[in-house]
């Protein structure tokens, strides 16, 4: 697999797992409105995720469409952030692993709307609408639980501690990843972390919460190396795929 | 980037008769505005075994409605003699200054204010709260109840004049 493949499923790959993990919400949300608004960013980031999945089975040229290669993987196949696979916690923890991730995911498609890949640099352009518009969501109510009861604003900062270590691996750049930037594919993770800690350190404020030290831990999900939660959740939703191949609504 | 594969135009009248079967095609989720109203036309062209292409703009990546689209525009040109595909433009991506003016008159009259500030103006680059009017009696004392609303492209607001809630096409 080359490293221009493996970029483009890590991304991939990042929205189809967080989609899934959004979905889990629907119906169980703490207001009808939020129950919308976590669903209705799993379809965008969803549709975001078939958009590169497709894009990655036609430049693999293996015949491996959207659907082989979201339900015929298995973990260590997938390269997805080690962050967008954590439970889902409280809805707190929830908004702050979204907005981590929309904050982080802003940067990427803003860079690499200037893609040399002319089909990836038209997904991004379009996805990038989608994003600001999620960050807005995520940001809004980092602030109002930050910003709202002793009990919100504990939680949500509990919440920000907890996802912490699973920041490193957000700007961590790898042969893939230089060698896809060399490509001219999109950016090198590392070259978002200024921005992104500027983008983080506003809202973060506004909400009167404390970013949470830097620590040492190293995760290695966009290489294939998950915790303990990812293959609980590909199970389940691969579960109805593997066992009526071809499946089709 | 489209993936096209017309390589001529149609003949005027051709086009003129393809436009008005298009605009009897509604959207499924808003079925008030037509595909044109809604902007998603992106181009018509013919392919040179005399297949007519459309170019259809999916409104948000994940939108279930953008597969529905395309058949009911293929069904319509279909039902109607012609040999058409519709194929996916994702650049540049659609927004939602693409709904024409009848368009946004007829959200108005649906109950669904339409979307409020152009895309690229000042306002909607500050991120500030669009004014956005109540469709139902005109007054712009409204507040937002919900990023989100029953589709992807709408947001819910409720009137603090009438009180009434409604439906918000959102910017994008």
């Amino acid at each position: 697999m080359t490293p221009q493949l493996r970029y483009l499923l890590r991304l991939a790959d990042s929205n189809l797992v967080l989609a899934q993990r959004l979905g889990e919400w629907v119906g169980h949300a703490p207001a009808l409105e939020e129950d919308l608004g976590l669903a209705n960013v799993a379809l965008d980031l969803l549709g975001q995720a078939r958009l590169l999945l497709a894009h990655a089975g036609a430049l693999e040229g293996r015949g491996r469409g959207e659907d082989e290669l979201a339900y015929l993987r298995g973990e260590s196949e997938y390269l997805n952030l080690t962050l967008v696979e954590q439970p889902n916690g409280d809805f707190g923890q929830t908004i702050a692993r979204q907005f981590l991730f929309d904050a982080w995911q802003l940067g990427m498609y803003e860079a690499m709307q200037q893609s040399a890949d002319a089909r990836l640099a038209a997904i991004a352009a379009k996805a990038l609408k989608e994003t600001r518009y999620h960050l807005r969501y995520s940001g809004g109510w980092l602030v109002r639980l930050g910003d709202g009861t002793e009990e919100s604003h504990q939680r949500v900062q509990q919440a920000l501690e907890r996802l912490w270590p699973f920041v490193n691996e957000l700007f961590v750049t790898d042969e893939v990843d230089r060698e896809a930037a060399q490509a001219g594919l999109g950016p090198e993770p590392a070259a978002l972390e200024a921005a992104w800690t500027g983008r983080v350190d506003e809202v973060l404020a506004q909400a009167t919460l404390a970013r949470p030290a830097r620590t040492h831990f190293a995760w290695y999900g966009k290489q294939g190396r998950h915790g303990e939660h990812l293959g609980y959740l590909l199970a389940e939703m691969q579960s109805l795929h593997r066992a009526h191949p071809g499946a089709a609504w | 980037m489209t993936a096209t594969a017309a390589t001529g135009t149609l003949p005027a009248e051709v086009e003129a008769r393809i436009t008005r079967l298009l605009a009897q095609v509604p959207d499924p989720e808003i079925p008030v505005l037509s595909v044109l109203d809604l902007g998603v036309i992106r181009h018509l062209g013919l392919r040179p075994d005399g297949t007519i292409e459309v170019g259809v703009a999916p409104t948000y990546s994940g939108c279930p409605a953008t597969p529905v689209i395309k058949a009911d525009i293929v069904r319509a040109l279909t039902g109607a003699g012609f040999r058409v595909a519709a194929v996916d433009v994702l650049s540049p991506p659609w927004t939602s200054d693409w709904i024409s003016a009848e368009g946004r008159r007829r959200l108005r009259e649906f109950g669904i204010a339409p979307p409020a500030a152009a895309v690229g103006s000042t306002r909607a680059l500050l991120h500030a709260d669009p004014d956005v009017a109540c469709p139902r009696c005109g007054s712009r004392q409204t507040a937002r109840t919900s990023e989100f609303g029953s589709t992807p492209c709408k947001a819910l607001y409720r009137c603090e004049s009438c009180l009434e809630p409604f439906d918000y096409f959102k910017c994008i």
